[in-house]
């Protein structure tokens, strides 16, 4: 048990998948210009993420793995992962309408999201098992939507301050990001 | 100009992935660690853009458009695999310093940002300038990052110490956020000359990600909704 919550807090806070590891950057800049956005896709992130973490592990485990397909693993995994998405959008559509009504302009958005995959692949590279896979999915997930709420939160700030020329725009949002990270870092010394 | 050699010119300098167009920002950050790193990534990222361009390039009559993401995604991600298995077989120091990132190549945006934009309308020749163009501009932009923070964080230059060993260095361009801080530099100097880039896109509306390829309208779609 302690073991499964030192995953949880490791992929969260310590080894945050954004301000860390650098995946899925491309959504963190771009969405956390709307509070409202950044908590919705948020959600939806944590929801693909860990659903796409199970489905993964089960696959690697009981197909690739016996049949020595260690190497198909990339296309396998992505294929999965925008089949997932689309099944999940189809099944929230017909089954859950408020849910997908909130989150479902997310979903295809979460496909070409490099941390989807990065998870998937660093969960196989780690030797993680079913269990395990499931709840890094989950605390890389919840990490993520710490760090695009955050950012949100600092940019909504930004938007009232004059800033100089040059550091309009991108230039002040990845000085932001670059704080958050240090501040991440302290996180580190958090090793159990 | 001929026009194989403007496909060049333009990768390089004119629409500069990285520098310009600021797509691949994923594997930008993550790896320019070091000016080697940089090289070791830019290259597997241009073998693989040159191949997928010239795969695409050749099949663009034959994959039907209402499927043509999920194939490219195929094509790139078999390219990928090859690519990492060679990487891993011939240059082990290499794969050791990427390690993931050389599978998350399948989901830089470069790679089927160009396949969108130039590879399925142009004749295979120019598909493969294009693609060397765009790979060798995002090498050198790469390579370019490494050096400041390995420079700034570690003294040294590709590997060989550079600053006396008193000269203390800022140990925090080499951890993550000096990742953050150097493109945040960079583009901040390119705004001050006045270098036109894409860099409001990149923070607005997440088109710096996929703006070329088609989920770009997935994208757009929650910003355009949330205003309704």
């Amino acid at each position: 048990m302690t073991n499964l919550i030192m995953i949880i807090l490791t992929t969260a806070l310590i080894n945050n998948v954004v301000l860390n590891q650098f995946l899925g950057i491309c959504s963190f800049l771009g969405v956390s210009k709307s509070m409202k956005a950044s908590a919705s896709l948020g959600v939806a992130v944590i929801f693909v993420m860990t659903i796409a973490s199970a489905v993964a592990s089960i696959l690697y485990d009981n197909v690739l793995a016996p049949l020595n397909l260690d190497y198909m693993k990339t296309i396998v995994f992505i294929l999965i992962i925008a089949a997932l998405v689309q099944i999940v959008e189809m099944f929230l559509k017909k089954k859950a309408p408020a849910i997908y009504k909130a989150l479902g302009i997310y979903l295809p958005l979460i496909t070409t999201n490099c941390a989807v995959l990065g998870v998937a692949l660093t969960n196989v590279q780690d030797g993680y098992g079913f269990g395990e896979s499931v709840f890094a999915g989950f605390g890389t997930a919840v990490g993520y939507t710490i760090a695009i709420v955050l950012l949100a939160g600092i940019r909504s700030r930004i938007k009232e301050e004059d800033l100089p020329r040059p550091l309009r725009g991108a230039p002040i949002v990845l000085i932001s990001a670059a704080l958050m990270s240090i501040a991440f870092m302290g996180f580190s010394g958090l090793s159990l | 100009m001929n026009k194989y050699v403007e496909r060049l010119y333009n990768g390089i300098i004119k629409e500069n992935p990285t520098l310009i167009l600021m797509l691949g920002m994923c594997p930008t950050l993550a790896v320019s660690t070091r000016a080697m790193n940089g090289i070791g990534m830019g290259l597997s990222t241009t073998v693989v853009l040159v191949l997928s361009n010239l795969v695409i390039s050749l099949l663009r009559k034959v994959i039907p458009d209402d499927v043509r993401l999920p194939s490219y995604i195929v094509i790139v991600a078999s390219l990928v695999t090859v690519t990492e298995l060679l990487i891993k077989a011939y240059l082990p120091s290499v794969y050791d310093a990427l390690g993931i990132y050389i599978p998350l190549i399948v989901v830089n945006c470069i790679i089927l940002g160009r396949a969108e934009a130039y590879a399925n309308k142009n004749e295979p020749g120019l598909a493969v300038m294009d693609g060397l163009g765009m790979g060798i501009g995002f090498t050198l932009a790469l390579t370019v990052a490494g050096l400041i923070r390995e420079f700034l964080g570690n003294g040294s230059a590709f590997g060989y110490q550079v600053l006396p060993e008193s000269v203390e260095p800022i140990a925090i361009f080499v951890k993550a956020p000096g990742a953050f801080l150097v493109i945040a530099f960079i583009i901040m100097i390119q705004n001050a000359i006045g270098i036109k880039t894409r860099q409001k896109q990149l923070v607005e509306n997440c088109d710096g990600c996929c703006a070329t390829c088609a989920a770009g309208a997935a994208c757009n779609k929650p910003e355009k909704e949330a205003e309704k």
